[in-house]
């Protein structure tokens, strides 16, 4: 997939970027820099590989009607905390997150619910939190980030109704 | 990055010296047993469905991601490494830190919407910025900015899969929000944990 490359050009060209400004502060920077990140590498690939080829197994037990039904026409804010609840527990990446909002909107869900979804999984997947976010930073700045997170769902639930789009 | 840096050269025996917080990692956390124990019974639900076949199927399927993922995975823990290498500390917590304001909000939310890559990227970096002096604030303005307004998951997938329309309103709708939520965060934080802000440099 071309984006796919685009974004892998971009990623490299930065770690070469930074990778150069650090060489040119002096080697000795330049490898302690090397040092850590081979390190936090090497720490961190027995938990994603955990995460990654664990992950088809969860998104293999919860049906995606299960959440899709969550997401029914019905509006109003319990529907806006359903979406929540279910963009929270949506299991696997990306894929199977706009996935489900596809199918949601397909299926006769209110936009603001959707929105609100997709919003909600941006912010909350349990998965990514568990598997990405803790493992890399201070889990108590992720706890922290994430209760800090919970209205915002709703708020673009709310923009999204009061601006009546997409 | 664009920034030559003769001008303001960092102290290399300053970096080396300084505490990493967060970056000190025991490989074995409650959530890596957690997630554990869930693919475990999930495998085990799998297996009572489909068999051995649906077990390895996924497995294959799942190990070749891995295999892709990999490379990226290294790309970012290297990214955070050199970013927190040369960030200067001084500059960092001047425009990041939690007297930053709405500015310090405002560079976390650009930032996180031009750094390119997935979580493997986004978390290091974020990580890294939390290390040389950034504050919950911009910091969550940065990750909240990624994950909603960050044009890779866009571009990589929700376009595809949802539809130009949807995603660019979608995105438009989310822009106020990375804002809002360091500004949330900024306020809650010197709430639950009131502390000098000059205490902030021995964190």
């Amino acid at each position: 997939m071309s984006a796919a490359l685009l974004i892998d050009i971009l990623l490299w060209g930065s770690v070469f970027g930074v990778g150069l400004i650090a060489f040119r502060r002096g080697p000795p920077v330049f490898k302690a820099s090397l040092r850590e990140g081979s390190m936090d590498f090497i720490n961190i690939v027995p938990r994603i590989a955990l995460g990654v080829i664990g992950s088809g197994y969860i998104a293999a037990i919860i049906p995606q009607e299960v959440i899709t039904g969550w997401l029914g026409p019905d509006s109003g804010w319990l529907g806006g905390a359903t979406a929540v609840v279910a963009g929270a527990a949506t299991p696997g990446g990306p894929v199977i997150g706009f996935s489900i909002g596809t199918v949601a909107l397909k299926s006769g869900g209110g936009v603001p619910q959707v929105v609100a979804y997709v919003v909600a999984w941006a912010l909350f997947a349990f998965q990514r939190v568990i598997l990405w976010e803790i493992p890399f930073m201070p889990a108590r700045f992720v706890w922290f980030r994430c209760a800090v997170s919970v209205p915002f769902p709703f708020v673009a639930a709310a923009i999204a109704m009061v601006i009546g789009k997409p | 990055m664009s920034e030559p840096s003769p001008n303001n050269p960092a102290p290399a025996e300053d970096a080396e010296s300084e505490p990493r917080p967060g970056r000190v990692r025991k490989p074995i956390g409650w959530s890596t047993i957690i997630i554990a124990v869930l693919v475990a019974v999930s495998a085990g639900l799998v297996w009572r469905r489909d068999g051995t076949v649906g077990v390895l199927e996924i497995l294959t399927h799942d190990l070749s991601l891995f295999g892709g993922i990999l490379p990226r995975v290294l790309a970012g823990c290297l990214l955070g490494a050199f970013i927190s290498e040369i960030l200067p500390h001084e500059k960092v917590s001047r425009s990041l830190g939690p007297k930053s304001g709405l500015m310090g909000l405002l560079i976390g939310t650009a930032f996180g919407a031009i750094l390119p890559g997935g979580p493997f990227t986004a978390y290091p970096v974020a990580s890294a910025l939390l290390a040389v002096g950034a504050d919950f604030g911009a910091t969550i303005a940065m990750v909240v900015s990624w994950t909603l307004i960050g044009y890779g998951r866009a571009v990589a997938w929700e376009i595809p899969i949802m539809g130009t329309d949807f995603t660019l309103w979608r995105i438009l709708i989310s822009l106020p929000l990375p804002v809002l939520a360091g500004a949330l965060g900024r306020f809650v934080y010197v709430r639950i944990y009131p502390q000098p802000a000059a205490k902030d440099d021995e964190n």
